[in-house]
């Protein structure tokens, strides 16, 4: 298992493995923003919780497809369903990989970009606290609908579609904490539903993603 | 330590194509497996491989015991030949590369990623990773697609050498590897169409 993960980060950071893409549609997001809405800082620091949940919820869909789809491609998937790791496994580093390519980085370059879109300073801790317990939830359903889609050409659309709704608690509660946090009101509530979200899907969504995935390599 | 089919009926996208079929495959020997085109060689393959299942009929003696190789190789272009055979051997928990690098002749391409070998190159690297695999039954199609003439004899030479050694070995291919096999042709077991009733998964499409 260990290899795997090694394998898979030593893959995203080569040439076209693709890490980075969600920073920097990220990036391209909040920057964007700003100047979309106009220049009322008082308006921006009220949206900014959303914005930064939303740029980070598109970027981690953004790279999705590519996360089974290059493995089905070159047979990679069907060898290693004949190997001796189990696919629950296999899908769940795969979900931990793609985390820390895409979650990790958006995590870490959130509270800097939340300077452009002028968050108060009382939000930044709220902010990296609710991306830091949420980005692994949105990591884990995306393997869900990778594995379901992933004998589909062109399949990231259906992808998406599936996949959007999965991601709406997690998306309402997370931006919940970033606002509460940054408006100094009471977080507890959002914050425990965020990491129960997270700790479910993380628990049980690696069965349904396997189930998926076997019926597809058929 | 045998592999058993008996009865077997398998299906591709629905539609059963052999059926009826039973063999037999001891320790030390390899099977031929023949037939045209569209036959159901890869999909008794794949079915024996574990990968999907049979309609009907068994698969005794294969659980956690096969090495496949399909028409892909599973190879990753932006990793070097080191690497992608390293990989390998960390999942199926074995440590030494040399002996498959040896026994294919990749030493010369070690640290070349594998995106920059040649096809034949490239499927001699798939078929070393069957060596890394420690697994005893090999389970092959078309192994000897694009490799030239000595690499068919490195090939048959490591089929041997694994056989010699207790391992089993089923191959799907349209070329004379000049190995002590039985021979099985497919073509008689196919399917009547109409067996094709209760065969669709479409509720999996």
């Amino acid at each position: 298992m260990k290899a795997l993960l090694r394998r898979d980060l030593m893959l995203a950071v080569r040439a076209g493995g693709g890490f980075g893409l969600g920073l920097a549609f990220f990036l391209i997001v909040t920057v964007l923003v700003p100047f979309g809405v106009g220049p009322q800082s008082e308006l921006l620091s009220r949206i900014a919780p959303g914005i930064l949940w939303l740029g980070a919820l598109l970027a981690c869909l953004l790279s999705l497809d590519r996360l089974l789809a290059l493995d089905w491609e070159d047979g990679t998937l069907d060898l290693l369903a004949t190997s001796p790791l189990p696919l629950e496994a296999v899908l769940s580093i795969k979900a931990l990989a793609h985390w820390i390519t895409t979650g990790l980085p958006l995590v870490l370059a959130a509270p800097v970009l939340a300077v452009l879109l002028n968050l108060p300073p009382a939000g930044y801790l709220w902010l990296i606290v609710s991306l830091a317990l949420g980005t692994p939830a949105l990591s884990v359903i995306g393997t869900f609908g990778a594995a379901l889609t992933v004998g589909v050409k062109r399949g990231g659309l259906l992808m998406s579609l599936l996949v959007l709704p999965l991601y709406v608690p997690t998306l309402i509660f997370g931006a919940e904490v970033a606002r509460r946090g940054t408006e100094g009101m009471q977080v507890m509530t959002p914050l425990l539903m965020l990491a129960g979200i997270t700790a479910g899907v993380i628990a049980l969504m690696p069965f349904a993603s396997a189930a998926a995935l076997r019926v597809n390599l058929r | 330590m045998t592999l058993t089919i008996r009865d077997l009926c398998v299906a591709r996208g629905g539609v059963p194509v052999l059926q009826g079929l039973s063999f037999h495959v001891e320790q030390g020997q390899a099977l031929i497996l023949r037939g045209p085109n569209g036959a159901g060689k890869t999909t008794l393959l794949r079915t024996i491989a574990g990968l999907q299942p049979p309609l009907s009929g068994e698969v005794l003696g294969a659980e956690d015991r096969i090495a496949y190789a399909a028409h892909s190789d599973g190879l990753k272009a932006m990793l070097t030949v080191t690497e992608n055979l390293r990989f390998w051997a960390d999942v199926f928990g074995h440590s030494d590369i040399e002996g498959a690098m040896g026994a294919f002749a990749l030493e010369p391409l070690r640290d070349r990623l594998a995106g920059t070998l040649s096809a034949g190159q490239k499927r001699r690297l798939g078929l070393a990773r069957l060596l890394v695999t420690g697994r005893p039954i090999w389970v092959l199609d078309e192994p000897t697609v694009s490799l030239d003439r000595d690499a068919v004899t490195l090939f048959a030479d490591a089929v041997r050498a694994h056989l010699g050694a207790g391992g089993m070995a089923l191959i799907a291919t349209h070329i004379d590897l000049g190995l002590e096999a039985q021979v099985l042709e497919v073509s008689p077991f196919r399917a009547a169409p109409e067996t094709r009733a209760g065969a669709s998964d479409e509720a999996f499409l």
